[in-house]
């Protein structure tokens, strides 16, 4: 009788399993401890960075519960374990969609025209802090900040530029902005109108997702109610007005970044996803309404198994989660669709070059867990912003995985794999748990209140590092194989003029806009914020009066308060 | 009885990566010093003002965002303009290396980049202490 492979048969008392129980007791027993003996395994445990354990051999012993259809499914199906697309790559790569900006909008302009001629596929647009935290660059906590982690921003006008000869009705555009979303949402409106094109036919994301903001990423403003209202107007006003957008990317990037593990890093991030539904379901919108439109944003870290599994067990989680506890009815209500960036924190500042096989191999984490979309941090990351040399090399890495390595050709070839689908089922268990967790302390924005989720990020954080330190855990070319090094003299700096050349150009704009438009504009929004109504039409009111990003902020400053950060350590 | 060394662990700016300085913050806690941590968009008189509230032997910045060299020199002018000057300044966080000198000729006693283990940062401040 053929042995079948793993669980993927119907009948659970299949008694081949008892053959290769006692085959494998046999040969642990006896070649293995053999072995050992001469030659002692490196570690006493090996864990991945969840600290699951990883066995010496996986074998269908380890796949017997797992059914093919309930568990795995096909890809473009429930619970789209395999992906959430029936032919994946096959029909299309992945999105290559570089995250870029630096210094002034025309500059951050080239750059972007830079990278689309060298085949990126789509925009990402990286802004400076004043920018996320709605500060003009006149401000006084601007100083020092202009331009410098991305685009300073201050108004449409900088919009009109940053996007000049780029035609919005061609590209998909994601923008990294968190508290004032909205505003930037309708300044690319606003520009795209200008270009003629409607907004019902732009495609980008916004980030939008405040709860990361508290826990790991810190370019909050406002507090959680207010935020969370700004979020769902937005999720409604892009379901009639922006229908192709997506109105959220539900991140655990960064939480994975300040420290946390691969289940840490689902189960943070779906819980804050399942608050968001919440929220919006509160707000009196149907699930199916707006879920279609939800997406994610993974990191791809080192452990090249346990990122594909945990791609994996992210979306047969979610996916039942919208099912089970949100009675969505829509199949697209239960995809998790996902932007990922390779992990920032493993590049090193020694021996740089180094970092670009690092992102090769978080590349191909990425593309064998079936992402929609994926930016690749380049080589200089932990020394600056990217050169144009530095950011060709990491577009062309996507480029070399996606058409020279075949792993696109067949959708998630590593299924079936006894130790993927084994860790498939383990980090969706663990997470789920964790989730529980967080359920028990009254969901993700209480427990980030409690400190919950950050001191267990922070507990993470000190246990990868003091693994470093005791050599536990290895980094090439930081805690072993170093060699002496001079400093790379070839980093991109941003010229301290850009915040001299922001604050004219902002002198400028206020002398030749209507400011009693602007007066106007301002006043109706102080008005409607105080109401329940959607702010969405009044932000974009603003922006087109060309009210400074840093005025709409302040407005909305005084109406929602904000937000006190509690340190936790 | 010799008083624990204290740490002002601190974060100027806009920048709101913490997870350094946490770490620190941490680290110099288990080697025995008090450690007084901040929290994310301290302006420079607020750091001051709390390095002096605290009664500090240290200073420690951290920043990732670039504005390095407009916000440490700032706190060290402010620190002396109060008169403090017994404080020992450093720094650390994604700064890179020709900015160093610079730094130290403002008053940053060292820098801490990328890769530093925590145990250098320890061994530092205990043997380069003002007072």
């Amino acid at each position: 009788m053929e042995l079948p492979i793993g669980g993927f048969i119907m009948e659970k008392n299949f008694d081949g399993y008892e053959e290769i129980d006692k085959s494998y007791n046999n040969w642990e027993n006896n070649k293995v401890e053999k072995i050992k003996l001469r030659f002692p395994e490196r570690k006493e445990k090996f864990t991945t960075s969840s600290d699951i354990e990883v066995k010496g051999l996986y074998t269908p012993l380890d796949a017997k519960d797992l059914n093919y259809v309930e568990d795995l499914g096909f890809p473009g199906e429930y619970p789209f374990t395999r992906g959430v697309q029936p032919t994946m790559y096959r029909g299309r790569l992945w999105t290559m969609r570089q995250y870029a900006g630096f210094a002034t909008a025309e500059e951050s302009n080239q750059r972007y025209k830079y990278l689309l001629e060298q085949g990126q596929t789509g925009l990402s647009v990286a802004f400076d802090l004043p920018t996320q935290i709605g500060y003009d660059s006149d401000h006084g906590l601007a100083e020092g900040e202009v331009g410098k982690v991305g685009v300073a921003i201050d108004s449409l006008r900088d919009m009109e530029i940053l996007f000049d000869g780029i035609p919005l009705d061609k590209v998909s555009t994601s923008m990294t902005i968190n508290a004032p979303a909205g505003i930037l949402l309708a300044m690319y409106i606003a520009v795209a109108e200008k270009q003629g094109v409607s907004s019902d036919r732009l495609r980008g994301t916004i980030q939008n997702d405040i709860l990361k903001e508290y826990i790991a990423r810190g370019t909050y403003i406002f507090p959680p109610e207010a935020s969370m209202r700004l979020i769902t107007n937005i999720f409604e006003y892009c379901s009639k007005e922006v229908p192709q957008w997506n109105t959220i990317s539900i991140s655990g990037y960064h939480i994975r970044e300040a420290g946390a593990t691969a289940v840490q890093e689902v189960a943070f991030t779906l819980a804050d996803g399942i608050a968001y539904v919440e929220a919006a379901i509160k707000a009196g919108l149907n699930v199916d309404d707006f879920a279609p439109r939800l997406s994610f944003f993974f990191n791809a870290h080192n452990d090249l198994f346990e990122e594909i599994a945990k791609f994996r067990a992210a979306r047969r989680l979610w996916a039942k989660i919208m099912k089970n506890r949100f009675k969505a009815k829509n199949e697209k209500s239960m995809q998790l669709k996902f932007h990922t960036q390779t992990a920032g924190s493993t590049l090193t500042a020694q021996q740089p070059d180094n970092n670009i096989i690092r992102v090769t191999i978080q590349t191909l984490a990425a593309v064998l867990g079936g992402t929609q979309s994926l930016h690749t941090n380049s080589r200089d990351e932990a020394l600056a912003l990217p050169t144009e040399d530095s950011v060709r090399i990491a577009l062309r890495t996507q480029q070399i995985v996606g058409y020279e390595s075949g792993v696109t050709e067949t959708v998630d070839p590593l299924a079936g794999s006894y130790y993927i689908e084994s860790l498939t089922d383990k980090i969706e268990e663990e997470a789920y748990e964790l989730i529980k967790k967080i359920d028990e302390l009254g969901g993700a924005p209480k427990a980030i209140e409690k400190g919950y989720i950050q001191k267990e990020i922070q507990s993470s954080a000190y246990k990868y590092q003091m693994e470093i330190e005791s050599m536990e855990k290895i980094v090439v070319g930081v805690n072993k194989f170093r060699i002496e090094e001079d400093a790379k003299s070839d980093i991109l700096r941003v010229d301290a003029d850009v915040e001299k050349i922001q604050k004219e150009k902002l002198k400028a704009l206020k002398l030749n806009r209507n400011n009693e438009d602007v007066k106007t504009a301002l006043n109706i929004l102080e008005k409607k914020a105080q109401t329940d109504e959607n702010l969405m039409p009044y932000i974009l009111n603003a922006v087109k009066k060309y009210a400074t990003l840093g005025e709409i902020c302040n407005i909305l400053r005084k109406v929602f308060g904000e937000y006190e950060q509690t340190v936790i350590l | 009885m010799v008083r624990p060394i204290r740490v002002l662990v601190a974060k100027p700016g806009l920048d709101g990566h913490d997870r350094g300085a946490k770490i620190i913050a941490r680290a110099l806690r288990d080697s025995g010093m008090e450690v007084i941590y901040t929290g994310l968009r301290q302006t420079p008189e607020q750091i001051v003002a709390a390095a002096v509230q605290e009664d500090v032997d240290v200073v420690a910045m951290s920043i990732l965002s670039g504005a390095h060299n407009h916000l440490f020199p700032k706190v060290v002018n402010l620190l002396k303009a109060e008169g403090v000057d017994d404080v020992l300044i450093i720094g650390g966080g994604v700064i890179p290396k020709e900015d160093i000198p610079f730094l130290m000729e403002s008053g940053v006693e060292a820098v801490f980049t990328p890769g530093t283990p925590t145990k250098d940062v320890v061994d530092y401040i205990y043997n380069n202490l003002k007072r």
